[in-house]
């Protein structure tokens, strides 16, 4: 057992993999000598060399490009699209190139590669770094998206991302980098579409993804010491492909559901979500699904506003309060 | 199309050695990838081809001077146009015409269409229809071969159109910078759909002017003369399996008919198709072999043999049943499925 940082388990996922299989190699912008932006790949290019762990110019399509060419040739790289939000200017690869190829091409072509991406608010970075893109990704058959919320998930589902034959997007919360967790020793390997029960409650069920995790956990916590109210928090942890049993399971438990998303509002994460609990779900509920969610706003850069904007534990807390109470 | 980018009409071959075989094997893919193409619009006109469809009629020169010059193991990245290319490297033509009409016997048993043909078996790493987006992925590929020590080269075929994209410029330094395996061909058809590259492009070559920016060669050449493309391109696939790095080719050349199935090219200056129809690669390439002493009827029998081949393909494609429903829900994940939850 060791204590390592979020970022430090980065590395440490990647490392393993990259020692696992001399396939796999990283690359992207600032990852091998300087150690990553967001200091996540560090020790990697000393560990792995310059052949296998490659600084890029500032050209996004061109590392989504090449980890395609290479992975349908046989390479399983690692891309990092430093802030979530570039995938913007290489959508492309995203939404037309990944997910379709081995469809288009009657099961000839696979693009096993996984793009890691700092994604995510709360570092005041304003509205083009610091934006939660899992439905920019999630929307596209053929691509599967992860976003982990503790540094054991983070090697565990990342070496599940490096493994897996598709195209895998690997959120990972900026603001969670700096968070400290216990990761035990030894290779750590964790099933893509599984989502975990972080805290058991009877009361309401809470799904939350990345940074929501943390912040739903807190709120759940006070919900039962200042309410009485018993929370269930699941960490959905991956959406594509999406534990769907866990979700309706603890919904057929609780009969109350809520997202908890720090996308802004319109078809954020738990919009599909909810119509699935909708759908297959509906009279286990006993009231509505409630959304909580970043308003339908660009998200500031200022502290002070951009603690407004995205869910804090304060709001979770009072709008299941007032939802369940109502 | 101006008098100045249009290639001198020479009838002599270029200097280089090409032995006779190879002559006879790039004039039969010439003709091969000319009665294909003009099948394929004819089955359009018939309503037998749906959807949309690029052709490269009067660009074949491109097609079968680079496959020739290729070995089994290159890979070749396509654009939309990439019927030709596709067919260049072996693909029967009742695969290319089957996907065309959307039939099970089809490359991809209707699933990619004309867009998309791949072939992996034949090196065809596929057919993109996203402007520019092939060039970075051809990279990786040869990202891939540098990795692993393998000999192969990538080939990457777009138009002009292309070198005002972000990714080409992307990819050829990132492929300069390091050094790829990889050769960049550049079909200047002076036309993207329908507005002629020259009025939206600051140089007048629009890949080779670019070149020097990224440390490469200028070249340019007769993209008609299947002779000089096979030449230039067997230069720079040695270059690249020597580890010197790409090369960027842009060839001149001219498409016979529209964009696509639905353009009529009216855009086109009176007289301008003529002029390049005079300049036609398969009857330069043919004057020349009989100019060399091979007799013409050689060169019929091969005539011939690719007319049964063609028209045999069309028949099978006829007769094929119409793409199957059960692969609807195919091959979207790894699994061979689309299920993306429990
Ligand atoms: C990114 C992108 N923009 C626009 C289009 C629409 N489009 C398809 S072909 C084409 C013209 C391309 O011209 P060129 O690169 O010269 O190739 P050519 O068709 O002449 O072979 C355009 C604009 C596209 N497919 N992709
Ligand atoms: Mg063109």
């Amino acid at each position: 057992m060791a204590q390592l940082t979020y970022r430090e388990a980065v590395a440490r996922g990647i490392a393993q993999e990259m020692a696992r299989d001399e396939n796999v190699v990283l690359l992207g912008e600032d990852v091998a000598k300087a150690g990553g932006v967001f200091k996540a790949t560090v020790g990697l290019f000393e560990q792995f060399g310059p052949k296998r762990v490659l600084d890029t110019p500032i050209s996004e399509q061109a590392i989504l490009g090449a980890a395609m060419g290479a992975a349908m040739t046989g390479l399983k790289p690692i891309a990092e699209i430093m802030f979530a939000d570039f995938l913007g200017v290489c959508y492309d690869y995203i939404a037309n190139e990944f997910p379709k190829t081995r469809y288009m091409t009657n099961g000839q072509v696979s693009c096993p590669l996984v793009v890691r991406c700092g994604n995510g608010g709360g570092a005041r970075f304003g509205a083009q770094h610091s934006q939660s893109v899992e439905n920019w990704c999630m929307q596209f058959p053929g691509l599967k998206v992860v976003s982990p919320s503790s540094p054991v998930d983070v090697i565990g589902l990342l070496a599940a991302a490096v493994r897996d034959p598709d195209p895998v997007v690997f959120l990972e919360h900026k603001s969670l980098y700096a968070v400290k967790g216990e990761v035990p020793d030894g290779e750590i390997l964790d099933t893509l579409g599984t989502a975990k029960i972080l805290r058991p409650g009877g009361d309401a069920t809470i799904l939350a993804l990345g940074m929501m995790v943390p912040r739903s956990l807190q709120a759940a916590e006070a919900l039962q010491e200042r309410h009485g109210i018993s929370c269930e928090v699941i960490d959905v942890r991956s959406l594509v492909p999406l534990d769907t049993q866990c979700i309706l399971g603890s919904v057929a438990r609780t009969g109350r559901v809520f997202t908890v998303e720090e996308n802004p509002r319109q078809l954020g994460w738990g919009s599909e979500l909810v119509s699935i609990i909708a759908d297959e779900a509906f009279y286990d509920l006993d009231g509505p699904a409630v959304r909580i969610t970043t308003p339908n706003i660009p998200l500031p850069a200022a502290d002070a506003l951009e603690d407004l904007a995205i869910p804090s534990v304060d709001r979770i807390v009072e709008m299941i309060r007032r939802s369940l109470t109502a | 199309m101006t008098e100045k980018t249009r290639p001198s009409a020479g009838e002599t071959a270029p200097a280089g050695e090409i032995s006779p075989e190879k002559r006879l094997e790039i004039y039969r893919l010439q003709v091969l990838l000319r009665q294909a193409e003009q099948r394929a619009y004819d089955l359009f006109l018939q309503n037998k081809i749906k959807g949309t469809s690029h052709l490269s009629l009067g660009q074949e020169a491109v097609a079968a001077g680079a496959a020739a010059a290729m070995r089994p193991g290159d890979l070749s990245f396509c654009t939309y146009r990439g019927h030709a290319h596709t067919l260049a490297r072996g693909v029967p033509v009742e695969k290319v015409l089957g996907e065309l009409m959307g039939r099970d016997n089809g490359l991809m048993r209707g699933k990619g269409g004309s867009m998309h043909l791949t072939s992996v078996e034949h090196g065809v790493m596929g057919s993109y229809a996203i402007v520019g987006a092939h060039l970075p992925i051809a990279c990786g590929a040869a990202w891939r071969a540098q990795y692993k020590g393998d000999s192969d080269v990538s080939v990457c075929f777009f138009g002009d159109g292309a070198t005002n994209i972000g990714a080409f410029h992307e990819a050829l330094n990132f492929a300069a910078c390091r050094k790829l395996p990889v050769v960049f061909v550049c079909e200047n058809n002076l036309y993207m759909e329908y507005t002629p590259i020259a009025e939206v492009t600051a140089v007048k070559h629009p890949g080779a002017d670019r070149a020097g920016a990224y440390g490469l060669e200028r070249i340019v050449i007769d993209g008609n003369d299947a002779d000089i493309v096979y030449l230039t391109m067997s230069k720079a696939f040695a270059r690249a399996r020597a580890g010197e790095g790409p090369s960027l080719i842009e060839c001149l050349t001219y498409r016979h008919s529209g964009h696509s199935r639905a353009d009529p090219a009216k855009y086109r200056p009176p007289g301008e198709l003529d002029k390049w129809k005079e300049r036609d690669p398969v009857s330069i390439y043919r004057k020349r072999l009989e100019a060399q002493g091979v007799p013409g009827a050689t060169l019929n029998a091969i005539d011939a043999e690719v007319r049964r081949l063609v028209d045999d393909a069309t028949q099978a494609c006829e007769a094929a049943p119409s793409t199957s429903e059960d692969i609807l829900f195919t091959d979207v994940y790894a699994d061979g499925g689309c299920s993306w939850r429990n």
